[in-house]
């Protein structure tokens, strides 16, 4: 029996390290394309250890005209007021219906729940955001179109709201006099961090990582986030391959070059890697509270 | 707990007939009316503006004042075999999805509990649910790594390696497709949704094991006859809820990960990046139109017919 259990556990440890170097694989591929001359990339493709070292690509990406930085304020911006915002309006919707006093309850889980199963589509969408709200080529169209909130955090909220925060607290706030958006921000707020941190943690994912917004709502290159400086970069260079493809070099030259490319991707992915350490265990309870949704 | 407060209020005072109180309540009205607002512009007003697929999209004339052309806009699009390509897409890559990514990740989550050193159960399990988090342009870089035709690293060094002189032009070559968006997509979501599988093993009363185990159980025995029954309404919940939604697809994958090449349209494209092309003006917009609606429509269906099945199975679970 002992025998039997630890070549079980070997059989795991091993199937394991393979998927955790199949994981690892791509992104040391990634790192070693940057730090790779570019000369040496064009002779040899990518390896996984830079043939001839070179800082020229990190050296490119910092230099201002590269517009980098820029792009990189642009998703840090869009990320922590998108997080912000979308937990206020996600907190002050599920409050209300948490509330056993609030009237005609099941019509407004209703509205809520419908927007879950029913979708418009991509282009009577882009009609209202674009004819109606003018939203195009402003920084809100990173942060408000499909992003800003969604029925499931509602219910997520709401729930936790209902079974953790005890009716009698709300009742005794009431009767001492203090208003409902007092009760919210004292009371209610500060007992449910763990909600709130696992919505504040998969909203930031979804800003930090979105493209379509960009994608579809801007054109003006100064309010490109990384992932749409990203976007552009490998559509342009798709572009010239099947338009131009021979005397391309000239518009070819004006690209950032190939090491250069990937060194914006490894900075591109950078904060999630460095951020993941210390986010990781209220991602498996985050899940787990998705998955058990009341 | 609720129950015990409305109860204690109900005894002291007598029911008063239901009517708003307003007196009390407007800050509770106040509070939603963002969210509200916000469901109406963000969700309502475009399921309204499906009427634009019964239009002749006119750029010059604006959406709203285009001619009503009644069903054109579908009849042309069942016409061409785009129709068939995009929906045999659609549901062929998520069912393949559906059915082998379950098994790898309920193997996954079983070979993770098969780990006693909770350290290193904590490194595999933190590791291999990362790639979820990265975004599908990041991922479409650490492909082309890969597959690009000049520099890429399977052209300069795997093939050359297996005797195979020719670069294969990864980006033009539709046969290979099927197969490098399958992995793409399981290297990127099997670590996390084993997630889920794992915590409900973690979660099976040991006792169960014991006495496995004293009657002889091999350790096989125990994962085919204990583990698996106890985890199966929830991998047929999962499955429902996600053949509801198959319809939709991880448009990220479709999209970024095959660069939008055109020469791909045969085994890449699917109905979400049909209609995203027609948008941007690289398809017919009317069509592509027409297509939304179409994914709409029978999205809906499905979502709320295998609702309805999980709702029979078990009521807990369901959506609504």
């Amino acid at each position: 029996m002992k025998n039997e259990n630890r070549g079980w556990s070997i059989a795991a440890h091993i199937s394991m390290i393979l998927y955790t170097v199949m994981v690892i694989i791509p992104f040391i591929l990634l790192i070693s394309a940057s730090l790779t001359d570019q000369k040496a990339i064009y002779a040899n493709g990518f390896s996984f250890w830079p043939s001839k070292f070179s800082m020229a690509a990190y050296e490119y990406i910092l230099s201002a005209d590269s517009g980098i930085l820029r792009a990189y304020g642009v998703s840090f911006f869009v990320t922590v007021v998108g997080t912000a915002l979308s937990l206020i309006i996600t907190a002050l919707l599920a409050y209300p219906l948490s509330r056993s006093i609030m009237p005609h309850r099941t019509f407004w889980m209703f509205i809520i729940v419908f927007t879950m199963l029913f979708h418009g589509g991509m282009v009577p969408s882009y009609l209202v955001w674009t004819q109606l709200i003018h939203i195009k080529n402003t920084i809100w169209a990173l942060i408000i179109p499909g992003f800003l909130m969604n029925g499931f955090n509602v219910l997520l909220m709401r729930t936790f709201f209902r079974n953790t925060i005890p009716g009698e607290l709300i009742e005794s706030a009431e009767m001492d006099g203090a208003s409902e958006f007092r009760i919210l921000r004292s009371i209610v707020v500060p007992l449910s961090t763990p909600v709130l941190a696992t919505i504040g943690l998969m909203q930031s994912i979804l800003y930090w990582n979105d493209w379509q917004n960009g994608k579809i709502y801007i054109t003006k290159p100064e309010l490109f986030s990384v992932q749409n400086l990203l976007n552009r970069i490998m559509e342009d260079i798709q572009f010239l391959k099947t338009n131009m493809p021979a005397g391309s070099a000239a518009a070819m030259a004006n690209l950032p070059s190939e090491s250069a490319r990937m060194a914006i991707a490894v900075i591109g992915v950078l904060p999630i890697l460095l951020a993941y350490p210390f986010f990781q265990k209220y991602l498996v309870k985050g899940i787990m509270i998705g998955a058990i949704k009341g | 707990m609720e129950h015990t407060v409305s109860a204690s209020i109900g005894s002291t005072q007598p029911k008063k007939k239901k009517k708003i109180d307003f007196k009390r309540l407007w800050p509770l009205y106040l509070m939603m009316t963002p969210g509200i607002l916000y469901l109406i512009i963000n969700n309502y007003l475009p399921m309204a503006g499906i009427f634009i697929a019964f239009k002749q999209i006119n750029f010059s004339k604006g959406f709203f004042k285009s001619d009503w052309v009644g069903f054109k806009n579908f009849e042309f699009l069942f016409a061409t075999n785009d129709v068939y390509i995009i929906t045999r897409n659609t549901i062929l890559y998520n069912l393949f999805f559906l059915v082998v990514g379950t098994i790898l990740a309920l193997a996954c989550a079983i070979l993770l509990n098969e780990i006693r050193n909770i350290i290193a159960m904590r490194f595999y399990q933190a590791v291999i649910a990362l790639p979820n988090l990265i975004s599908w342009v990041i991922i479409s870089y650490l492909v082309f790594a890969f597959l690009g035709a000049e520099t890429g690293f399977v052209n300069n060094s795997i093939l050359p390696a297996l005797g195979i002189d020719d670069w294969i032009m990864w980006y033009m070559e539709p046969k290979y497709w099927p197969f490098i968006l399958s992995m793409v997509h399981f290297w990127k979501s099997v670590g996390f949704s084993s997630i889920i599988y794992f915590a409900t093993i973690v979660g099976i009363d040991q006792s169960y094991y014991e006495a496995a185990r004293l009657d002889g159980a091999t350790r096989w025995q125990q994962i085919t006859r204990i583990t698996i029954p106890i985890m199966m309404p929830i991998i047929i919940m999962l499955t429902l809820l996600s053949i509801g939604r198959i319809f939709y697809t991880d448009f990220g994958l479709f999209y970024q990960v095959t660069n939008n090449s055109g020469a791909l349209f045969n085994t890449t494209a699917t109905i979400d990046t049909y209609v995203f092309n027609g948008l941007l003006g690289i398809g017919d917009i009317g069509m592509s139109t027409a297509a939304g609606v179409y994914q709409s429509v029978v999205g809906f269906i499905l979502i709320i017919l295998f609702n309805y099945l999980v709702r029979v199975i078990d009521k807990d679970q369901a959506l609504f």
